[in-house]
């Protein structure tokens, strides 16, 4: 990888700070990072390594919200009580993802900012093929080529990439907030907006609503009723692998009945995708796959699959209802 | 104040109970420096993109992939490679022995690998029935495929390890 | 029957304490003082014409020492096998597939090296690249597509009561030895002795190293050391000689430093080979009850654009069932990618996916459980030319398998378990045997310690210990009082680590070696041989031992010059669950009874056999490698977008055994070979299983999900 001049935040101001001087990357676990440098996608001068700021840390509870530190690791977050009891969904997305060894590394502040595993987008330099994201204007070659695990929404022709991180499907699916803070001061981005797809975005290098000086400092979901909830991940091998689709769910249950739920899909888009639509209807909904299936369908019926993929229709079709079935406690 | 910025940092930390000190340069992985640098080269590089770990150590008892890990980070902790599992006499660990007796290895490329994610497996507690076992150890892939001499191996050990 | 379960702690890998405690040195292990890191630049299209690399601002990087480009190397012959390729790099301005070495970086440390290759520009004329699918078709060997031709197939086929005929399909896949391969090459310069090369290098077959290379660098062969203690993996991938190799030795020579060129895993797909792509017919004409009157199988496999390989996977129908006529055909497809090489398993691993399912698909349009129509075409001689088989026990591996497996009951068990239907399959599995001469060394000590000497590879198969072993037994020594050394071409030069042929080739020399002791022993009238020796002082008896085969060949696939014909034969059972909303498949239980012949050490043949069930599962599920379909390049070259099995997805229920034989046509000791035969006949196995349980047939491997819910 290329070189660079490294340095050690000593606090929040600070890493915001060399943010905003440009030509620098926040180095947190560095388990992707380290890959973009090695693969070209990112090539700073700089890099400012925050891991160190204990603020950014903590996994706690306060009043209805828990609060989850940026720098909390995904093994962390995955086996804490609190977690595992009160946003079960975000426990199990964390624990599914990747392999025991990154999770120890990995951060929830990074893991939202993970790129596409779009085998285009993950060549080598020299980039051998169109890539809007690797070459703005060059063209997309999944597009015309092996688009099998792209989006089924929210894509154009200038990209048809998705957003493989677990945590955020679970964290869009918990009506999550993203706290950040930049030059302005702080704000608060609401997880279901916080990733951009190529449609919204315009341009297929903006990816997220976090500003190129503006950090993630941690995130805080509302816990209100104690409602069943589930992580449900679809892949080829049993392990180690990201997603073909997945999927989210909270489901409060009243008798064989749902009250309420919540339901996102992961890997069809550069974004989690909630379904408000399937949410609505699901109200009174029997907890059975009869019931659940063509619910989902409907709030499914504006997805839009590539010429290789229209399986994943089903496939993220089925995976939220399973997810909705489990969350639910139904077999 | 204003960051300083280097290009040859000094670090201090500890490699199986020993003190080291080094300056290196920030882009250096553990694994490159651990293999290249202070000639321990039970950790291999097998994909250098955290997708294999062959290249697992523990730092402060944690496993991880040390081509995902740069020296810089590790100031002040400790690293636990292959070479730091046996005791000084030589008397192989639990989990070394286990791996003997379950015949847990076969080109023996990924056992460095194995054994320290196999160390911590047990340490964190996931060593309690093969179902947890085989999730909880898929981040060391065998390509001789002795996944289920591995399972046995991890499982043999945690009851040495935990005196059952 | 030899039962595996519990590994023997008797009896365990002699090299078991070195790889334990990371002491165990693989190639790019060591460091010679002065060593030099290499990095590969590859072409970055997939065909063209290269124009120039520019290599200024690599070499101004700190660090970098150098980069060599084909101006600065030696012209290299045209290579011949054991050689992979025929044409190295380097030697035209023709691109022929994407990551052709075209520039070496050689830098003071990796990072150096690697910063350096990011910094190398590549000038090329990109071409339009030959894509699987529409390369040219021609005979793979000679001008005739046909390469047998028994009986006759049309009359067969005119005449049957059932037709089968379907196209099956696999993907392209690399073997994925953990540890990608690596050259260290050190030079000893003497201008009047002539130059001498050492070589750590990660291969099989290191007595194969030094004919190509002194080939390749016009130096004498006797001025070549390969030193190759252990191989993080071979499969094939390290079988045959590959550029880097010779490359790394070329850029020692030319710098006057050692050079470590230890391949990136991206390096790794272009730059050694893997399984074709391949394309297989099969008809099969048979009467009502599945008996076979013909059997026709045409196969396709890619190929390079200059560099050959053949897969001769049409040996599977010529070699298995007893049909009257046989017919076989046999393609290449040259396109625009690195030459394919043999893969564990070879030949048959192939030819089984396509004739299994065949069979399987046969047993279903007549009825019949797919386990008896194999038992109904079991041939008792080899049906390619009528010899006797030196030892075959597949009918009982057959019935010992279906019992333990309980596959006449399948049916009456659950078929559903929560959201998985269960589905079963069944295979026959079957593999030539390779044999290769071979030599060794046997000295026994004055205190009655043992040493064997061959130059064997380490790759995993327990050879060392399996030949120690042997060792051990001929001379009635306890295990513990041999030490075997291996791995260096300076030891007894003998076949190569691949084929599955080391039991039984260099296997036999260590006991002809063994008994060339025993009998020097009975020369000198010794009753007690260690204090008799101790008397004549006499302090090392030396015993050297050899295999050949008939008539001085090099190589043998199945008894030549021999009376018998030799194969290996197996039955697999797999049980597989299917998540019919997702096309999902996860392996429950598998049962494999083998015969192979004597087995030395039963539980490294466990360990053999559950690993290449284990391979069969991979290649039936998930491992691809594809050519993107516009640039002609492999579209992934990382492990993070390719996948190979993990270990949840792999169940303990793997019960694996072998028919008690000892077959002494096949060698000295009694012994086939193992290593490649568990994961033939894997695939079909599995494909058949999905068909069981949802009724969707999948004549394409690897099953993805998408192909099951698709149907």
């Amino acid at each position: 990888m290329k070189d660079f001049a490294y340095a050690r935040a000593d606090s929040t101001a600070t890493a915001v700070e060399a943010a905003a001087a440009g030509q620098v990357s926040l180095l947190a676990g560095g388990t992707e990072l380290l890959n973009w440098f090695r693969l070209g996608i990112a090539a700073p001068d700089r890099v400012v390594d925050i891991g160190g700021l204990d603020e950014l840390r903590g996994i706690e509870q306060q009043a209805s919200e828990l609060r989850i530190g940026a720098l909390a690791t995904l093994n962390e977050i995955g086996e804490h009580p609190l977690v595992v009891e009160r946003a079960g969904a975000l426990a199990s997305a964390c624990l599914q993802a990747a392999s025991a060894q990154v999770r120890n590394r990995a951060t929830l502040g990074g893991n939202v900012l993970q790129r596409t595993r779009c085998a285009y987008f993950r060549a080598e330099e020299p980039v051998p093929w169109p890539c809007n994201k690797r070459a703005p204007g060059s063209g997309c070659a999944a597009f015309a080529g092996r688009h099998e695990r792209h989006a089924i929404f929210g894509w154009t022709e200038d990209c048809v990439a998705v957003q493989p991180s677990d945590p955020a499907v679970a964290l869009a699916a918990l009506d999550a907030h993203v706290d950040v803070i930049g030059p302005a001061g702080p704000r608060a981005i609401p997880m279901r907006e916080f990733h951009l797809t190529p449609r919204e975005a315009d341009d297929p290098v903006r990816e997220t609503r976090l500003g190129p000086d503006e950090l993630i400092v941690g995130y805080r979901i509302p816990i209100t009723v104690r409602d069943g909830q589930a992580y449900i991940k679809i892949r080829e091998r049993a392990s180690y692998e990201y997603a073909i689709v997945s999927a989210a769910a909270t489901v409060v249950r009243a008798g064989d009945e749902i009250a309420s739920a919540r339901v996102a899909l992961g890997s069809v888009a550069q974004r989690p995708w909630r379904l408000p639509a399937a949410e609505a209807e699901l109200v009174g909904a029997p907890l059975t796959r009869d019931a659940l299936q063509p619910i989902v369908e409907r709030a499914m019926s504006d997805a839009v699959p590539l010429p290789h993929n229209g399986f994943k229709v089903i496939m993220a079709r089925n995976a939220a209802v399973r997810a909705l079935l489990a969350a639910g406690g139904a077999r | 104040m204003p960051l300083s910025f280097a290009h040859q940092c000094e670090v201090g930390l500890r490699i199986n109970g020993h003190e080291v000190r080094t300056v290196v340069s920030p882009r250096m992985t553990v694994l490159d420096w651990l293999r290249e640098e202070v000639g321990l080269t039970g950790a291999k590089k097998g994909c250098n993109e955290g997708a294999c770990g062959t290249c697992t150590v523990l730092v402060d008892g944690r496993r991880m992939n040390g081509c995902l890990t740069l020296v810089v980070q590790c100031d002040g902790l400790e690293i636990t490679t292959v070479e730091g599992l046996a005791a000084d006499d030589g008397t192989l660990s639990p989990v070394q022995q286990a791996f003997q007796d379950h015949d847990g290895f076969q080109c023996g490329y990924c056992t460095p690998g194995q054994l320290l994610s196999a160390t911590a497996c047990i340490a964190e507690g996931h060593a309690t029935d093969e179902d947890s076992v085989r999730e909880w150890m898929s981040g060391n892939i065998c390509r001789c495929s002795a996944y289920p001499q591995i399972t046995a191996a991890v499982l043999a050990a945690a009851d040495a390890v935990e005196g059952r | 029957m030899t039962a595996t379960d519990a590994p023997d702690p008797a009896q365990p890998r002699v090299e078991g304490t070195l790889k334990l405690t990371g002491a165990a040195r693989y190639a790019a292990d060591h460091r010679p003082a002065e060593t030099l890191h290499a990095v590969l630049v590859g072409a970055p299209v997939a065909a063209g014409r290269l124009r120039g690399v520019e290599t200024a601002a690599a070499r101004a990087l700190p660090g970098v020492v150098t980069v060599l480009t084909a101006a600065d190397l030696p012209d290299f012959p045209e290579l011949s096998p054991p050689s992979a390729v025929q044409v190295m790099p380097f030697t035209d301005d023709r691109i022929r597939f994407e990551g052709q070495p075209v520039a070496i970086v050689l830098g003071e440390s990796i990072e150096a090296a690697e910063a350096g290759h990011a910094a190398v520009l590549v000038d090329c004329e990109p071409d339009t690249p030959v894509l699987i699918g529409s390369g040219r078709r021609a005979p793979a060997m000679g001008d005739d597509p046909v390469v047998f031709d028994k009986g006759d197939v049309d009359a067969a086929r005119a005449r049957a009561a059932v037709r089968i005929e379907q196209t099956y399909l696999q993907a392209a896949r690399h073997h994925h030895t953990m540890e990608t391969s690596a050259t260290v090459a050190q030079w000893e310069f003497d201008q009047w002795d002539g130059d001498r090369l050492t070589l750590w290098d990660s291969v099989q077959a290191s007595s194969t190293v030094i004919p190509v290379v002194s080939s390749a660098l016009t130096i004498d062969a006797d001025d070549v050391r390969v030193i190759a203690p252990h191989t993080g993996g071979g499969f094939g991938a390290k079988g045959y000689i590959w550029p880097h190799e010779i490359l790394a030795a070329a850029a020692a020579r030319v710098v006057g430093r050692p050079v470590k060129l230890q391949l990136r895993r991206s390096d790794q797909f272009s730059d050694v080979g893997y399984q074709p792509w391949m394309e297989q017919t099969i008809r099969l004409a048979a009467d009502a009850d599945g008996v076979l009157l013909g059997v026709e199988h045409e196969v396709v496999n890619n190929s390079g654009l200059v560099d050959t390989h053949v897969e001769p996977a049409t040996e599977a129908s010529k070699s298995l069932y007893a049909a009257p006529s046989i017919r076989l055909h046999q393609l290449l497809e040259r396109v625009s990618l690195n030459v394919p090489t043999p893969m564990r398993a070879p030949v048959e691993g192939p030819g089984l996916w396509a004739l299994e399912s065949a069979m399987n698909e046969l047993a279903e349009s007549v009825g019949v459980d797919p386990l008896d129509v194999r038992l109904a075409n079991f041939a008792e001689t080899s049906p390619a030319d009528g010899r006797p088989w030196s030892s075959n026990r597949l009918r009982e591996a057959y019935e010992e398998g279906a019992r333990r497996y309980g596959w006449r009951t399948r049916h009456s068990r659950p078929r559903e378990d929560g959201p998985w239907r269960i589905g079963h399959g069944m295979a026959t599995c079957s593999m030539g045997s390779f044999r290769f001469p071979g030599t060794a060394r046997v000295r026994l000590s004055r205190d009655g310690s043992v040493v064997v000497e061959s130059n064997v590879h380490d790759i995993g198969s327990g050879a060392q210990t399996v030949l120690s072993q042997i060792a051990a037994e001929e001379l009635g020594v306890p295990l513990d009082r041999v030490e075997m050394r291996w791995g260096d071409t300076d030891l007894p030069r003998t076949g190569p680590t691949y084929g599955s042929s080391t039991t039984m080739g260099t296997g036999s020399a260590v006991a002809a070696a063994a008994r060339d002791v025993q009998k020097q022993l009975a020369d000198l009238g010794l009753a007690d041989a260690l204090d008799a020796m101790e008397r004549a002082g006499i302090d090392e008896l030396v015993g050297d031992g050899s295999f050949a085969l008939p008539g001085g060949a090099q190589m043998n696939g199945d008894g030549e010059g021999t009376p018998y014909a030799m194969r290996t034969w197996g039955a697999i059972f797999v049980e597989v669950g299917v998540d019919p909303d997702f096309g999902v498949l996860r392996l429950r239980r598998a049962v494999g009874v083998y015969s192979a012949g004597r087995i030395v050490n039963p539980t490294t043949a466990r360990a053999q056999m559950t690993g290449g069930i284990i391979w069969g599962w991979g290649k039936a599920t998930m491992e691809e490698s594809d050519q993107e379909p516009v640039h002609g390049r492999w579209l992934a070259k990382n492990l993070s977008n390719v996948a190979v099995p993990v270990n949840a997805d792999i169940p303990s229920d793997i019960d694996v055994a072998f028919t008690d034989e000892f077959d002494e046509a096949a060698s000295l000791i009694g012994a086939r070979g193992i290593g490649e035969l568990g994961a033939t006949g894997v695939d079909a196995a599995v494909a058949a299983a999905v068909y069981d349980a949802v009724g969707v047939r999948v004549r394409e491997l690897p099953i993805l999900p998408w192909k099951v819910l698709a149907g």
